[in-house]
C-alpha cells in the first residue's frame, strides 16, 4: 500500500511509537516548543487519551501522529513506518489508508451531501463508483444516519454531523482512529453517544484510538490509558480502567 | 483521483460560487469571441478576395509573351537566356504547342488594337480586344446588362460602362455620382456601331529582295513575308454593357470594347507585332504579341508558367501579384490575432484572480481534503480541472458569441451595401478549424492561468488550513 520505510520487522510492533519527538515553531525571534521531546508507545487496539490544558501540545502531537505535520526532530513510527522519512505523497497515502480522523468542528464539506462527504476518501483512493456508494451507505448506516444520506451538513445537528464525520473516518477501514476533541462542540448527551460509537469502533473493529481532550472525565470514562502533556512535555502516562456503560458525561 | 470524479467535483465547485465563476467564464467568452471575431473577419475577407479574384478569371490565367517584345528587359531570366533576337516567335504554332500542355484549358491570342468606332456619325477612338466564349463566366460579364456574344463569330460587341458613357456623352465629371449602368444600356442595346480598322491582307509571295551572301548555306530559304494593309469597315451590334472593368490590371492597354475572338481573327486586323515580324525571315503564320492561357486549376498556374518558360517565352500571372497579397493577409491575421488575444489575456488574469480567491475561501476545505487523504496532486488537479472547465465553457460560449457578432455585423453591412445597390457579400466566416482552435486555445490559456493557483493550493499546509475559519 505504501512504500514507507520499514524500521524493523523483528522488533515487537507497536501501533504508534514516538521517540524524543519535537515540534518547534519559529515566530519571529521566539521559538515555540509545541511538542518538546515526547516519547510514547501505543499498542494495537489500545484506546489512549491525550490530556492537557490548551497549549499543552496535545493537538500538535496528534497532528504529528496523523502525518499532517512533520517533527522538527525525533521520530514518529506508526506500524513500522517512520513518518518523518516519508515524502508528501507517501504521507497523503498514509492518511488515506492508515488513519481516520475526527475533529472538534466536524470538518464536513458544506457543499456536499453526507453521502458525498463520506465517500470522498474513496474518491481519492480511486475506488469504483458502485462500490463507493455501497460502502458509504453501510458506513452511514453504522452510525445511524441512514435516513440522512442526501442531506447537507448544515441541515443536521452537531451530533449528526459528528457521526457523519465518524462514518467518513471509518470508510477506508483504517487501523488508527485519531480524534481531536470529538465532543468539544456537543452537549454532554450527544457527546456520550459519539464516544460510545468511538468505543464501539475500538472494541468491535479493533481500531487503535488516540483521542485528544481536555475533559478528564471523558478520558476516565472511555480511555484505557491517559497521557498528560504540559508545555509540550509528557508529564504523566497512566493506565485507566474505563467505566463501562454509557452514562452521561459531565464536563 | 480519476478524471470523471475530478470533472464532477470541479463542476460542483464551480456551481457553488455560481455568480463569480459565471462572470469569470463570461470574461473568457468575451476574450474568445473577440479572437474569433477578429480572425473570422480576416478569414472572411481573405475568402472574399480569393472568390472575387477567382471569378475574375485572373487567378487561372497566364499571359504569355515573346521575349521579342523587348518589354521587361533586365529580368534575370532574360539576362541569362538567349537574346530577344534569338528568341522564339509567339506564332500560331507556339499557341498550339502551349494549348497541348497538360492542364491547359485553352490558349487564345490576345488581339488588341486601338481603332475608331463610329456611333451616330461621331468618331470615338478606343482600345478594342477580342474575347473567347469562355469569358462569359467572367465576373464582369455575369452581372452585365444585355447578353454575351451569341456566337464566337457574331458581329457583336460588348461595351465597358465608361465607353457607353462616352458614346452617350454622359461621362460624369470627377467626383460626381456614377450613372446607373442599366440606364446607360437601355438606349444602346441593339444599336449598331461601325468599326474602322486596318486589315492585313496577304500578298502573293515575292522573291527575296536580299541575295544570299557567300557564306550562307545555299539551301537556306530567306524568303520574306509580304502583305498589304487595307482600311476596312465592319458593322457591329451592341449586345451588352458591363459595369465592371475586366481588364483593370492591364492599365493603359485596357480595352473598353470587346469583340468575339473568331470574328477578330477573321478580320485580320493589323497588329503592332506584324510590323516588327515582317522584317524577320520565316513563315507567314500569324504572330501574336501575347497569348492568354487558361489553366484548369489555380494551383497549377506555377507549373504551367514554368513549362511555358521552358518553351522560351515570358509569362506573367496574377499569382505573382497574389503572393504579396497572401503576405498582406498573413500580416493582417497576425495583427487581428494579437488584438483578439489581448482580451483573452485579460480574461486569463480573471481566472487567476477567481482561483486565488477560491483558494482563500476554500482553504479549510483543502485542509479537510488533505487530512482525509488527498495528495498534493489531487488538490492541484482539482484546481486545474476547475480552470480547464471554465476555459472550455468560456471557449464554447465565446465561439458562439463571436459567430453571432459576425452575423450581426455581416447583416448590418449588407443592409448598407444594399442601400448603395451593391450586391450583398459574405465576408465573415468562422471555419471549423477556427472554432476548434479557439476552444483549445481558451482551454490551454485557462490551464496556464490555473498553474499558479493550483500549485499554491497544493502546497497549503493542512494544519494551517484546518485552523483557518
Amino acid at each position: 500500500m505504501t512504500t514507507a520505510p520499514v524500521i524493523s520487522a523483528a522488533r515487537h510492533t507497536a501501533a504508534i511509537r514516538s521517540e524524543n519527538v519535537c515540534r518547534h515553531y519559529r515566530m519571529g525571534e521566539t521559538v515555540i516548543r509545541a511538542v518538546d521531546g515526547v516519547s510514547l508507545e501505543v499498542q494495537p487496539g489500545e484506546f489512549v487519551a491525550l490530556l492537557g490544558s490548551s497549549g499543552s501540545g496535545k493537538s500538535s502531537m496528534l497532528n504529528l501522529i496523523a502525518g499532517l505535520d512533520r517533527p522538527t526532530s525525533g521520530s514518529v513510527v506508526v506500524q513500522d513506518r517512520d513518518l518523518a522519512k516519508m515524502s508528501r505523497e507517501e504521507l497523503a497515502k498514509y492518511r488515506l489508508h492508515v488513519v481516520g480522523m475526527v475533529f472538534q468542528s466536524f470538518n464536513l464539506i458544506a457543499s456536499m451531501t453526507l453521502a458525498e462527504n463520506v465517500e470522498l476518501p474513496l474518491r481519492f483512493a480511486e475506488v469504483e463508483r458502485i462500490s463507493r456508494e455501497t460502502r458509504a451507505r453501510e458506513a452511514l448506516e453504522r452510525v445511524g444516519l441512514r435516513a440522512r444520506t442526501n442531506h447537507r451538513p448544515s441541515e443536521l445537528s452537531g451530533g449528526e454531523q459528528q457521526r457523519a464525520a465518524l462514518a467518513r473516518a471509518l470508510i477506508n477501514r483504517p487501523q488508527l482512529l485519531l480524534a481531536d476533541e470529538p465532543t468539544g462542540n456537543l452537549d454532554s448527551h450527544t457527546g456520550a453517544e459519539i464516544m460510545d460509537l468511538v468505543r464501539e469502533f475500538n472494541q468491535q473493529l479493533g481500531m487503535t484510538v488516540v483521542m485528544v481532550t481536555h475533559e478528564r472525565a471523558l478520558a476516565e470514562r472511555y480511555a484505557q490509558r491517559m497521557i498528560f502533556l504540559a508545555d509540550g512535555k509528557l508529564v504523566d502516562d497512566r493506565p485507566n480502567r474505563p467505566t463501562s456503560g454509557a452514562a452521561e458525561v459531565r464536563p | 483521483m480519476k478524471l470523471p470524479d475530478l470533472t464532477e467535483l470541479a463542476l460542483r465547485n464551480l456551481r457553488e460560487s455560481l455568480l463569480r465563476n459565471s462572470l469569470t467564464t463570461l470574461g473568457i467568452s468575451v476574450g474568445v469571441a473577440s479572437l474569433v471575431a477578429m480572425l473570422s473577419l480576416g478569414s472572411g475577407l481573405q475568402q472574399l478576395f480569393t472568390r472575387r479574384l477567382a471569378k475574375s478569371g485572373l487567378f487561372d490565367t497566364v499571359i504569355v509573351s515573346s521575349r521579342r517584345e523587348l518589354r521587361g528587359m533586365g529580368r534575370e531570366e532574360e539576362r541569362n537566356g538567349p537574346t530577344p533576337g534569338e528568341s522564339r516567335v509567339l506564332d500560331e504554332g507556339a499557341r498550339q504547342e502551349i494549348e497541348r500542355l497538360p492542364n491547359v484549358l485553352e490558349a487564345y491570342p490576345d488581339i488588341r488594337f486601338a481603332t475608331e468606332l463610329r456611333f451616330d456619325d461621331k468618331p470615338h477612338l478606343t482600345m478594342v480586344s477580342a474575347l473567347p466564349q469562355s469569358a462569359k463566366s467572367n465576373d464582369a460579364f455575369e452581372s452585365m446588362q444585355g447578353s454575351f456574344f451569341s456566337s464566337d463569330g457574331a458581329a457583336e460587341v460588348v461595351l465597358q460602362k465608361s465607353f457607353a458613357e462616352e458614346l452617350l456623352g454622359k461621362t460624369p465629371p470627377l467626383g460626381a455620382p456614377e450613372p446607373n449602368v442599366a440606364d446607360l444600356a437601355k438606349p444602346l442595346l441593339g444599336k449598331e456601331l461601325t468599326m474602322r480598322y486596318a486589315q492585313r491582307e496577304s500578298s502573293p509571295s515575292q522573291p527575296a529582295p536580299l541575295r544570299p551572301t557567300e557564306d550562307a548555306p545555299a539551301d537556306q530559304s530567306v524568303a520574306g513575308a509580304a502583305y498589304s494593309v487595307v482600311s476596312r469597315e465592319q458593322k457591329l451590334t451592341i449586345v451588352g454593357v458591363s459595369d465592371l472593368d475586366p481588364e483593370s490590371m492591364r492599365g493603359p492597354m485596357r480595352a473598353k470594347v470587346f469583340l468575339p475572338l473568331k470574328l477578330a481573327e477573321n478580320l485580320h486586323v493589323m497588329q503592332p507585332t506584324d510590323l516588327r515580324e515582317i522584317a524577320r525571315a520565316g513563315n507567314d503564320q500569324p504572330v501574336y504579341s501575347s497569348i492568354s492561357v487558361r489553366v484548369k486549376n489555380p494551383n497549377q498556374v506555377q507549373a504551367i508558367e514554368d513549362a511555358i518558360k521552358k518553351l522560351g517565352f515570358t509569362t506573367f500571372s496574377i499569382l505573382d501579384a497574389s503572393r504579396s497579397l497572401q503576405q498582406v493577409f498573413r500580416v493582417l491575421y497576425a495583427f487581428l490575432g494579437i488584438f483578439g488575444s489581448l482580451a483573452l489575456t485579460v480574461a486569463s488574469i480573471g481566472i487567476v484572480n477567481t482561483l486565488v480567491m477560491a483558494i482563500l475561501e476554500r482553504r479549510r476545505e483543502i485542509g479537510i481534503m488533505k487530512a482525509i487523504g488527498a495528495s498534493d496532486a489531487d488538490v492541484k488537479k482539482l484546481f486545474f480541472a476547475e480552470a480547464g472547465a471554465m476555459g472550455i465553457l468560456g471557449g464554447i460560449v465565446g465561439v458562439v458569441l463571436g459567430w453571432a457578432i459576425g452575423q450581426v455585423i455581416n447583416f448590418g453591412t449588407n443592409i448598407y451595401l444594399k442601400s448603395q445597390s451593391i450586391p450583398p457579400e459574405h465576408f465573415w466566416a468562422v471555419p471549423l478549424w477556427l472554432a476548434a482552435f479557439a476552444i483549445l486555445f481558451a482551454f490551454i490559456v485557462s490551464l496556464i492561468s490555473g498553474l499558479y493557483p493550483a500549485g499554491r493550493a497544493a502546497r497549503l499546509d493542512p494544519v494551517q488550513a484546518l485552523r483557518y475559519e
